[in-house]
């Protein structure tokens, strides 16, 4: 036994190594693996052009414009005259030494970017001496190229790729570019392609000595496909342009398909701010304007209460329920009580009925409106129920599922909310009445507020708004995009609704906003807001809110216009409204004093008064 | 001295196979230290012409050993033994550090690591104290003795810090067990290497489960004429929990931080795929290095000087302790295999040879540096291929290194010179 421990030993770990080995260099090897980080394979890739985007009329929103790239492979670097090369590259010696520095820790083998972007002429002009450094070599990269300078936050930007891509994405390796934001996010792997990549030998003086595996394993690179979006270049220009010093959003919508024609934020900014070698400068200067926020989508993240707009929406929630007819009346008493505490109205009081209700706003018609619908059931819990299905049919408190990577909830507050807030079983349509003049805990988007509109304008559905049109020439989109949702609402009922919304532009709050030849129907939205000023809760202008859709019997545009401060809703937002349904209806403006007053007005005046440190007065008839 | 020259009598199958494994061991440091300017083969600022210089030196050493007279080593062991302790001590002050370790005199020319020779030393005076005809292995108080004498190197070599060349004087108690110490001991310390690796795999209470598990299958079977007590075998395995139990203290707060990566690196302790990548980088990356270079080379391997991995620098240190990975991806598997089974012909031939001697003092030394090389290439050759953590020790006769290959090379002759004086002993 003791004279044969050693030897047996000795076979157990012979037959454990070879096993170990065997599993190593048998099992686990293949001779195609192209193992990632052999210094004798050098991986080259080939990237294809990035697709370019065009407006649904085919004009080109986005190309690519070339650049240059001064790269550097630290290890084959000789010595060099280093005050010329520097000022060839335009840069001065103490960055180009913090460069080198930078890229030789990076890796002495792998090329790094020494100079980005180069302009043409700088490009002209090192070209040709570029021979005399070794070690140095001009990339030419693909940027993108705007053929507009709106719709940034929509068209989106592209940005180098992130520790967190490289680790969660297998596809992207350092340095590589990749759509950040709006459609460049969204549609990433269309408008991409697929890089190329060749795997060149190398023999051990670092030279090349061929393809790898005759290039066998080689690929080629696969083109990004062109798309084309539903957006319309000139209305989403012309709507940028009106929304000249104003904060808001605006989104129009082709009710017949549910294609956004325009998603206008403003403030906006110039696309191509985020390309080039300024970009990090000047997004530095973007994302951190907190007071404006340009980079915050408000068409789609803004959620502010919807206002009278959504007036409509409990008048037909009610004729659905027949809790109303047309012809039911109110009486407004330039305002309504709930208890003792009397509300307010605009209206000019008097008896109102549906069509009255909705052209004036009458806010006392629509507190008894939103009262039948829960007084048809036992419980106020059951009638909380009904109204928010009714609700929620339109698109409202949830996420739309549109084609862009943003997007917000909004909120339709349900009985759970409510017992929250109040406590179970201390809450009544009363202590919500809020709710049906659009104030209260009510919230949505400016795509919802479109949406429901064109949902409304097709009398009773709508389909889930989306920017892609075309993918390579191919219309065939998500179907999800080309089936129509249906509303709880009975077609019959928005008869009635449509109609006195018509009457808005012929006797109510726009009367004053009529285009000739086209029939509109809309309603307008005054928002009653509040903000903090060192911890107390003050008021603010109003939001201007306005929905409207053209012409009225065959609408080709529904619209929601939101305007941050910007009083009544006949106001800053009714003004917009109309005139980017008549750009769009007839492709040029009448009303030519009334577009110059939109282009010229801001509300900056408005905006500075919260921020003043002074006391200011809100709501102020001046423009 | 009588009889036949030395030289015929010398074993030369073992010499073969020590050949072998020294040139196939240049030629990996050739492969490995090479450079685009060709230098003349026996320039001795390129680490392979140094080796080749070692060798020849070593080749001297041989010379020398063979015909030095036999009783010399047995006779002068505890002066080698002593003077040994002292070079360890006198690191202390005049120690030269490299790679964090005081561990080398700088002598200008090369650097000494005198724990190489102690490890020579240690196998000589362990064979001389137990070869000592008043020497009894059953007594607990020789028993003593004799593990002092692995343990006092072990605690000089420690603080350098050298746990590596500590680990490898536990070696010599193979000497012990060839030689009577019952083989239970070996059995201890192999039951708690399992508890702690399966504690740290599994954690405490999975081992409890399956410590209780053993309990029940032996109630269950227990019969009257089995010969195992109950009480103790209960106080064993309660023995074993609380060991499983310490082995979390011991893991989180004896250890520093870098052991504890090495062993979670060695068991795959670390699940969460970022850290594990982190690892890769970091404290794994020589092991992971030298694994890919070892599976890039396949069956047939990528042919002597085309390592890609070798000649990139990939695997740091390949020259020393890494240099089975350059084997491992220029000769393919027929290479390792090839290593493999040579070191293991040659340890099995050591150990036939240390069987046949009659002097009890050159069976013991054989053991001994048997033991000693076993394990620098059982945890050199372990720690390239992945299934041993890393510590740093050399390969044998193959690793680049001026001190290692004198050593390596004078313990195994000093044996072969017993072997072939055999013969001439009057017993």
């Amino acid at each position: 036994m003791k004279k044969l421990l050693l030897s047996s030993i000795i076979i157990i770990i012979g037959i454990t190594f070879i096993g170990r080995l065997s599993y190593l260099q048998l099992f686990s090897f293949s001779p195609n693996q192209i193992v990632e980080d052999d210094p004798a394979i050098k991986t080259v890739y080939d990237y294809p052009e990035r697709g370019y985007i065009y407006d649904r009329n085919g004009e080109l929103l986005v190309g690519n414009q070339p650049a240059y790239d001064v790269m550097v492979i630290p290890r084959d670097t000789k010595q060099l005259d280093t005050i010329e090369f520097c000022s060839l590259l335009g840069i001065d010696k103490g960055r180009f030494i913090s460069k080198m520095k930078k890229a030789r820790h990076y890796s002495p083998r792998l090329p790094s970017v020494l100079v980005a972007q180069l302009s043409k002429e700088d490009y002209a002009r090192l070209q040709e001496k570029m021979r005399k450094y070794t070690g140095f070599y001009i990339q030419k990269r693909s940027l993108r190229d705007y053929v507009t300078k709106s719709g940034a936050n929509v068209l989106g930007y592209i940005s180098e790729v992130n520790e967190t891509d490289l680790r969660t994405n297998k596809y992207y390796t350092a340095g590589e570019l990749k759509g950040r934001t709006g459609i460049e996010k969204q549609y990433e792997d269309i408008l991409r392609g697929r890089k190329g990549v060749k795997y060149i030998q190398k023999d051990r003086f670092n030279r090349d000595i061929g393809k790898f595996k005759d290039g066998k394993l080689d690929t080629l690179p696969e083109l990004g496909k062109e798309i084309h979006i539903t957006l319309d270049k000139k209305l989403q220009e012309y709507g940028e342009l009106l929304m000249n010093g104003k904060r808001g959003g605006i989104v129009a919508i082709e009710p017949s398909s549910g294609e956004i024609l325009a998603m206008i934020s403003g403030p906006t900014y110039d696309p191509a701010l985020l390309v080039g070698r300024n970009r990090s400068k000047n997004y530095t200067k973007l994302h951190y304007d907190s007071i404006a926020r340009p980079t915050w989508d408000r068409s789609i993240l803004a959620q502010p209460s919807p206002g009278s707009p959504f007036k409509t929406l409990n008048a037909l929630a009610a004729l659905q329920e027949g809790v109303i007819q047309p012809e039911t009346k109110f009486r407004c008493y330039n305002g309504f009580y709930v208890g003792k505490n009397k509300k307010g109205c605009h209206c000019g009081g008097g008896v109102r009925d549906l069509n009255s209700g909705i052209f004036n706003s009458c806010n006392a018609y629509f507190a008894g409106t939103f009262k039948k619908i829960y007084g048809k059931y036992e419980t106020t819990d059951e009638g909380m129920d009904v109204w928010e299905k009714h609700m929620k049919s339109f698109g409202l408190g949830n996420y739309l599922g549109t084609d862009l990577p943003t997007g917000k909830p909004g909120r339709i507050p349900n009985k759970a909310y409510y017992d929250r807030a109040y406590g179970d079983g201390r809450w009544a349509s009363s202590t919500i009445i809020s709710n049906a003049i659009g104030q209260g805990e009510v919230n949505v988007t400016p795509i919802q507020l479109a949406n429901m509109t064109a949902a409304i304008a097709n009398r009773g559905f709508f389909y889930i708004p989306h920017i892609i049109k075309e993918i390579g020439g191919s219309n065939s989109i998500d179907i999800q995009y080309t089936q129509r949702k249906y509303t709880t609402i009975d077609k019959k009922h928005f008869t009635p609704v449509v109609d006195a919304m018509k009457n808005v532009y012929k006797y109510g709050t726009a009367k004053w906003l009529k285009i000739p030849g086209i029939e509109i129907a809309g309603k307008t939205g005054t928002v009653e807001n509040f903000t903090r000023i060192d911890g107390e809760r003050v008021q603010l202008t109003d939001h201007s809110i306005f929905v409207a859709f053209a012409p009225a019997d065959n609408p080709k545009i529904a619209l929601a216009v939101y305007i941050e401060h910007g009083y009544y809703g006949g106001r800053y937002a009714g003004h917009i409204a109309s005139l980017l349904i008549e750009k769009y209806v007839k492709g040029e403006i009448t009303r030519t004093d009334l577009e110059k007053k939109m282009l010229e007005t801001t509300l900056d005046h408005e905006y500075a008064k919260p921020l003043s440190g002074e006391p200011f007065k809100i709501n102020e008839y001046a423009w | 001295m009588r009889g036949k020259s030395v030289l015929r009598r010398i074993d030369w199958l073992t010499v073969f196979f020590y050949g072998l494994l020294v040139f196939f061991g240049w030629i990996n440091i050739y492969s490995t230290t090479f450079s685009d300017t060709s230098l003349p083969l026996f320039n001795t600022s390129t680490l392979y012409g140094k080796q080749l210089f070692f060798m020849g030196i070593s080749l001297v050493s041989i010379l020398i050993i063979l015909f030095v007279d036999t009783n010399f080593f047995e006779s002068f062991a505890g002066v080698f033994f002593i003077a040994g302790l002292l070079l360890l001590l006198g690191l202390f002050p005049f120690g030269k550090t490299l790679g964090g370790a005081t561990s080398w005199y700088d002598l200008g020319f090369f650097n000494l690591q005198p724990s190489e020779f102690v490890k020579v030393a240690a196998a000589l005076m362990l064979a001389k104290y137990l070869s000592d005809i008043q020497t009894d292995i059953k007594n607990r108080k020789h028993q003593l003795y004799a593990i002092l004498i692995i343990f006092i190197p072990v605690l000089l070599v420690l603080p350098q810090p050298d746990p590596g060349s500590a680990l490898v004087f536990f070696a010599l108690f193979f000497v012990l067990f060839r030689e009577g110490l019952p083989i239970y001991y070996l059995g201890l310390a192999l039951l708690l290497i399992i508890l702690f690796v399966f504690t740290l795999m599994f954690g405490t209470i999975w081992v409890a489960i399956g410590l209780g598990m053993l309990v029940s299958i032996f109630f269950f079977f227990k019969r009257p004429d089995l010969k195992i007590p109950t009480l103790p075998f209960v106080a064993f395995l309660a023995g074993c929990l609380i060991v499983s139990l310490s082995v979390n203290f011991v893991f989180n707060s004896v250890f520093e931080q870098r052991h504890r990566d090495r062993f979670g690196l060695w068991l795959n302790l670390e699940k969460d795929a970022v850290k594990l990548e982190q690892i890769k980088k970091t404290i794994g990356y020589n092991t992971y290095q030298a694994e890919k270079a070892i599976e890039s080379g396949g069956f047939f391997g990528k042919g002597f000087l085309e390592g890609t991995r070798t000649k990139g620098d990939f695997v740091p240190e390949q020259h020393t302790d890494y240099i089975f990975s350059s084997v491992g991806e220029e000769w393919g598997f027929i290479g390792t295999a090839l290593v493999i089974v040579i070191f293991t012909l040659f340890f099995l031939r050591l150990v036939q040879i240390a069987e046949r001697q009659k002097r009890e003092f050159s069976r013991m030394y054989g053991y001994g540096i048997i033991s000693i090389l076993l394990i620098h290439y059982f945890i050199n050759i372990g720690m390239v291929i992945g299934i041993l953590p890393t510590i740093g020790i050399p390969l044998p006769f193959f690793s680049y290194g001026g001190s290692g290959l004198l050593f390596f090379t004078a313990m195994l002759f000093i044996f072969l010179k017993f072997d072939a004086s055999r013969l001439n002993e009057d017993i």
